[in-house]
């Protein structure tokens, strides 16, 4: 039985996970997790590899079916849509690995962002580079500090920019919810404070509600205001950053036999 | 036939749109072989001929596009890989007309040798009966050798994931080389025994790309069960329609493949890749 | 201004021919309307798909024009025009349906499928198509008026320029427009096309639809021009040509197919009296030095495509 998180009021949850369970063959990704995400926290996800982190992020936008369980959303039951509809509804995620467009520019793949949200994917006579989207692609841009970038490929960025500017690609469809897959893996140890420096004023200037997977403990100590640890599709410890990290059982999973 | 194309691309990963030529060139050397040297007076050595034809071919051909293109283009865009097999096979199809002319070209001999099988009281012509052991003894072969030597493992280790094995200290632009071989050799086998039982003019090579990607597609790419099976399916299909509408033979075949890959458009077999992300 | 230079390079097509020898201009007629083929070629390969089947849209352009003239005594050359758009879009929107959930080989191999059914169908029921012999097209009506004979050729030339450039602006507006965009994000990253909202599968019906239009006005202009359509309009040669004039070309704007396309039919006119054996080792050959030297097509030679504000981008990786 996963820990049920009894702290949380029950009216507020904007996302939650009913019982969710996925094995893939003998491994367990997520087993009976009930879950409650509250309006505007920025929730930090810790967890051994394999123990189901990112598979939480799949399920949850429908990237991949659920074996049982429930996701609601807003009081919706949103388990069984595809990603395309999730995002619709508000719920956007970045990428462990930066899913960019290699071949446009920095700034032709945040307009392309905003025009899909505006619901314009179908337009076939407008220009995509309107006056207006242009101005918000590059107010977004200036946000995530990639102004500099702005006219490069986005195959061409370093590391630490492409992460950003993944986010900023999810980020740009304003959702309710910003699930993240390892903000800072693949940057290095110096850069990473320098991209979560960047990113958490804006998260929390818009009120998104964040959810962020991330490896490096001191990442999330510093950053997320309330920390589950996962092992083996399991909550094995939820709470207050200090507190979880503190947990011996947590220790065990994540540091090895200790 | 079907089952090079499908084995090589399982491994490759690069569906290789000259194999139709490969399939050409072994029909070619084969008849020419059979023309040339063949004597009514030891029937087998014909077959014999039509074989080594076919081996000839697959080792030399096979090896030289592997190395020399397709490894420039691993890893690159999957359009470019197409286009480069495609480049592959224009210069073939005019090699073919260079080599051996744009008159027809007719070896029947090792046909007519079979002489007629009676069955039940009909009589049947004798080779499409070798050609059918045939198919399956290589059909059987390669299933042998995927699933019981040491070989056959390697492959599905490469298949399965490439680094870990190249890791694991296999060499795999190797194993690469000789899949391409094995499935180059396979097309010209193809090739080279049905030789006698067509006239074989320039173009052959592209119509039976085009009947052997029917025959994949409805299998599932990379599944020589599947290969099989839509092989099976294909001739059954085009045997009927011959029989009852002879204009529409062609459409039998679309006409399975555009069913099945409506209910199923990885093929019966095939496997849905997921990306992982 | 790009608009500008465009048009300007347009008003070059429009006052040299009539001085030029005949066949040139004939030359040039089957050039720009083959050119609308290719230009479809070249959308669908924005979006990372290579079709070996285009032929399939340019035969039904040119067989709808052979039909609206035997079976419904249509002369009038807008009107077929008008079927041809209709006939091309109702055959790709049927299609599409299918095509548009495969990739790669797939995609390429489908198409040339139902590219040689088409020419199966357009080979064997003589009694409709005329089989081998294919269908004669007769002058064509324009807006009433047939035109006389001495400017027959010219006529057609005209006719087919500006309505080729008509359409290649509204394929460069396509390119430019958020669908454009989005197409070429599918070539780059179908997942995150998905998490942004946007559906893959609609992205590449709308671009596949639109190429098989372009194509099949090709097939009509084509058609007319040489007065003659053969069942060949559907074999996989041509679409094969399609393909290479679009490499030959380049992706990288909406011009290159024209130029490519020029290049092309003058090359061929020659390379084909001198050596026809080897005609086909030739592209091959050619091929082969594109995709290893010059990925970015005849286009990117020059250089000028850049600096001319044309060139949007490479195609390759």
């Amino acid at each position: 039985m996963g820990l049920r998180d009894a702290t949380m009021d029950p009216v507020s949850a904007v996302l939650e996970t009913v019982s969710l369970t996925k094995f893939f063959g003998m491994v367990r990704a997520a087993e009976d997790l009930s879950l409650r995400f509250q309006e505007g926290e920025l929730v930090g996800i810790v967890g051994p590899n394999g123990s189901g982190k990112t598979t939480l992020l799949n399920v949850i936008t429908g990237y991949v079916k659920p074996d049982r369980g429930r996701i609601r959303y807003q009081g919706r039951d949103i388990t069984g849509l595809p990603p395309r509809a999730v995002a619709d509804l508000g719920i956007a995620r970045s990428f462990q690995m930066p899913q960019l467009y290699l071949s446009l520019t920095v700034l032709e793949n945040l307009v392309l962002a905003l025009a899909i949200r505006a619901g314009r994917a179908r337009e076939f006579w407008a220009p995509l580079a309107r006056v207006d989207r242009l101005d918000d692609a590059r107010r977004i841009l200036e946000q995530f500090g990639l102004e500099e970038h702005a006219s490069h490929d986005a195959g061409q960025l370093p590391e630490g920019a492409r992460k950003l500017l993944d986010v900023a690609l999810s980020f740009a469809r304003r959702p309710r919810i910003l699930l993240m897959d390892e903000p800072t893996s693949g940057v290095s140890a110096r850069d990473k404070s320098t991209v979560m420096d960047t990113l958490v004023p804006v998260l929390k200037g818009t009120g998104v509600t964040t959810i962020f997977v991330e490896h490096d403990m001191e990442v999330v100590q510093r950053y997320a205001e309330r920390v589950l640890a996962f092992d083996e599709g399991k909550v094995v410890a939820a709470g207050s950053p200090d507190a979880v990290l503190a947990d011996p059982a947590v220790r065990r999973a994540l540091l090895g036999r200790a | 036939m079907s089952a090079g194309l499908t084995f090589t691309y399982g491994v490759v990963r690069i569906l290789n749109l000259a194999h139709g030529n490969l399939y050409a060139l072994g029909a070619y050397m084969g008849a020419w072989l059979v023309l040339g040297w063949g004597s009514s007076a030891w029937p087998v050595l014909s077959y014999l001929l039509l074989f080594v034809a076919a081996v000839f071919i697959g080792v030399t051909a096979g090896p030289v596009i592997e190395r020399v293109f397709l490894r420039r283009v691993y890893g690159k865009a999957e359009e470019i890989q197409i286009l480069l097999t495609f480049s592959i096979l224009l210069i073939l199809e005019d090699v073919i007309k260079l080599v051996w002319g744009v008159s027809p070209l007719f070896a029947d001999k090792p046909y007519t040798y079979m002489g007629l099988v009676r069955l039940g009281g009909v009589d049947y012509a004798g080779y499409p009966f070798l050609l059918t052991g045939i198919a399956v003894v290589t059909g059987l072969l390669l299933w042998l050798v995927v699933t019981r030597t040491r070989f056959g493992k390697v492959l599905i280790s490469v298949i399965t994931d490439r680094e870990v094995s190249s890791a694991l200290g296999v060499n795999v632009p190797r194993i690469y080389t000789l899949a391409f071989t094995l499935g180059a050799v396979f097309a010209a086998l193809g090739g080279a025994f049905t030789a006698p039982m067509f006239s074989l003019v320039p173009g052959i090579g592209a119509e039976v790309i085009v009947v052997s990607f029917a025959v994949v597609a409805i299998g599932g790419l990379g599944s020589i069960g599947g290969a099989a099976l839509g092989a099976l399916l294909v001739g059954l299909a085009r045997a009927t329609a011959v029989h009852l509408f002879p204009e529409l033979d062609l459409f039998a075949i679309y006409l399975i493949m555009a069913l099945v890959l409506l209910v199923r458009p990885q093929g019966l077999f095939g496997q849905v890749e997921a990306r992982r992300i | 201004m790009v608009i500008v230079r465009a048009l300007m390079g347009l008003a070059l097509f429009l006052v040299v021919p009539p001085f030029l020898p005949e066949w040139i201009t004939f030359l040039l007629t089957l050039a720009w309307a083959k050119a609308l083929a290719v230009l479809g070629v070249v959308l669908l390969l924005r979006g990372g798909l290579l079709t070996f089947g285009h032929a399939l849209y340019y035969a039904v352009g040119a067989y709808t024009a052979g039909f609206a003239v035997k079976f419904l005594g249509v002369h009038e050359g807008l009107v077929v025009l008008v079927l041809a758009v209709v006939t091309g879009a109702t055959t790709s929107a049927l299609l599409g349906l299918l095509l548009a959930r495969y990739r790669g080989v797939h995609f390429g191999l489908l198409n040339l499928a139902f590219s040689m059914v088409l020419y199966a169908i357009l080979l064997k029921f003589y009694a409709v198509t005329g089989g081998t012999d294919g269908l004669r097209l007769p002058t064509p009506l324009l807006a009433g008026i047939k035109p006389p004979p001495q400017s027959l050729r010219l006529t057609i030339y005209y006719v087919t320029v500006v309505l080729t450039a008509l359409l290649l602006y509204v394929a460069h507006r396509f390119t430019a427009s958020p669908l454009g965009y989005t197409l070429r994000a599918v070539r780059d990253n179908e997942v995150r096309v998905e998490y942004m909202g946007a559906s893959v599968r609609q992205a590449i019906y709308c671009s596949y639809i639109v190429a098989g239009v372009l194509a099949s006005v090709g097939g009509v202009l084509a058609g007319f021009s040489v007065g003659h359509i053969v069942p060949e309009v559907s074999f996989w040669t041509q679409s094969g040509e399609f393909v290479f004039v679009a490499l030959l070309g380049g992706t990288g704007s909406v011009v290159a197919p024209i130029a490519g396309s020029i290049v092309f039919e003058f090359v061929r006119n020659y390379a084909f009296k001198y050596s026809p054996y080897t005609w086909q080792m030739t592209l091959g050959i050619v091929l082969l030095i594109i995709i290893f030297f010059l990925p970015g097509g005849l286009w990117s030679l020059t250089g000028l495509a850049r600096r001319w504000g044309f060139a949007t981008r490479r195609w390759t990786r």
